[in-house]
């Protein structure tokens, strides 16, 4: 009877974390697929699209998450097939530099006129 | 004097406006996905259409100095108007030609290639769609030309035409 105890506890604890593993790899499939644009329903993320391309692609990220790739490697390959357009927050490199840094200069030089308008104001 | 400098910005800044925008109207607004070309292609294993054993990429890409991989479904009606096209290919001795049935019913499928008849040195199956994502692929037909070192040298999306067999045969020769 200890026995039959200790092997349904063993069994309940291994259970949960199954069920923990694979609720985990739901979430990251759901993330990422938030963050890439179908080629299909353009306009659709592939969260959101149930295009063929999209249905497709959701198993692929299911799968690449299985084989043991971060999401940071699931982007890569995806970029490397199909371009940086492929992914709706696009990194921080030489093709979207501007992109990123614009609001901050602008930003800046907005904050450096009004600075600039109040000590003449004062003076 | 400084009322004028700024009507005058204003109006420039407008008119860049204008412009961008009209630019923007004129042009398409649906994207096709970069290709690079030289790009290597991704290890995977299928299953054959008609023998039904698992086959990884490494024996289909060998013995052979060209590869073209083409995307086809029976249920899917451009890839019966290039059907010619690729029967025309696949009398090039240069080129092996790789079917990848894409999300299709193999019996259907084989009834095509009956009817139609077969270009191609081997067929796989890809009934999740993952092998063609794999692969980079758009949409169906797609075609892709591959060297001997595994690498994608011109892709073709929508199907193929005189013109495509013709840039293929001179790229192969």
């Amino acid at each position: 009877m200890k026995l039959f105890k200790i092997f349904f506890l063993l069994a309940v604890i291994l259970n949960s974390f199954t069920i923990s593993f694979a609720e985990k790899n739901d979430q990251l499939t759901i993330k990422i697929s938030k963050n890439l644009r179908c080629v299909i329903c353009q306009g659709q993320s592939i969260y959101d699209s149930q295009s063929e391309f999209a249905v497709s692609m959701k198993l692929l990220i299911k799968k690449k998450i299985e084989e043991g790739l971060s999401e940071k490697e699931i982007y890569e390959f995806l970029i490397d097939k199909y371009g940086e357009w492929i992914v709706y927050d696009t990194g921080f490199n030489r093709n979207t530099f501007i992109l990123w840094a614009l609001p901050v200069l602008l930003f800046f030089l907005g904050g450096a006129i009004i600075l600039k308008k109040l000590v003449f104001r004062k003076v | 004097m400084k009322n004028k400098i700024l009507i005058i910005l204003l109006i420039f800044f407008l008119s860049f406006c204008f412009f961008v925008l009209f630019k923007s109207l004129q042009g398409s607004s649906i994207y096709v996905p970069e290709k690079e070309e030289g790009r290597q292609v991704s290890e995977f294993i299928s299953e054959d259409l008609f023998t039904k054993k698992k086959i990884t990429s490494s024996e289909i890409f060998q013995s052979s100095d060209y590869y073209i991989l083409n995307i086809w479904a029976s249920w899917c009606a451009p890839c019966r108007e290039e059907h010619p096209q690729l029967m025309e290919l696949s009398k090039n001795p240069s080129i092996k030609l790789i079917g990848l049935n894409y999300k299709d019913d193999p019996k259907k499928a084989k009834n095509f290639l009956k009817k139609l008849g077969n270009p191609f040195s081997v067929t796989i199956t890809d009934k999740s769609g993952i092998v063609s994502i794999e692969f980079g692929g758009y949409g169906i037909p797609e075609t892709f030309l591959i060297n001997k070192d595994k690498k994608i040298i011109k892709t073709f999306i929508g199907n193929l035409t005189d013109d495509s067999v013709n840039q293929i045969n001179s790229i192969v020769k």
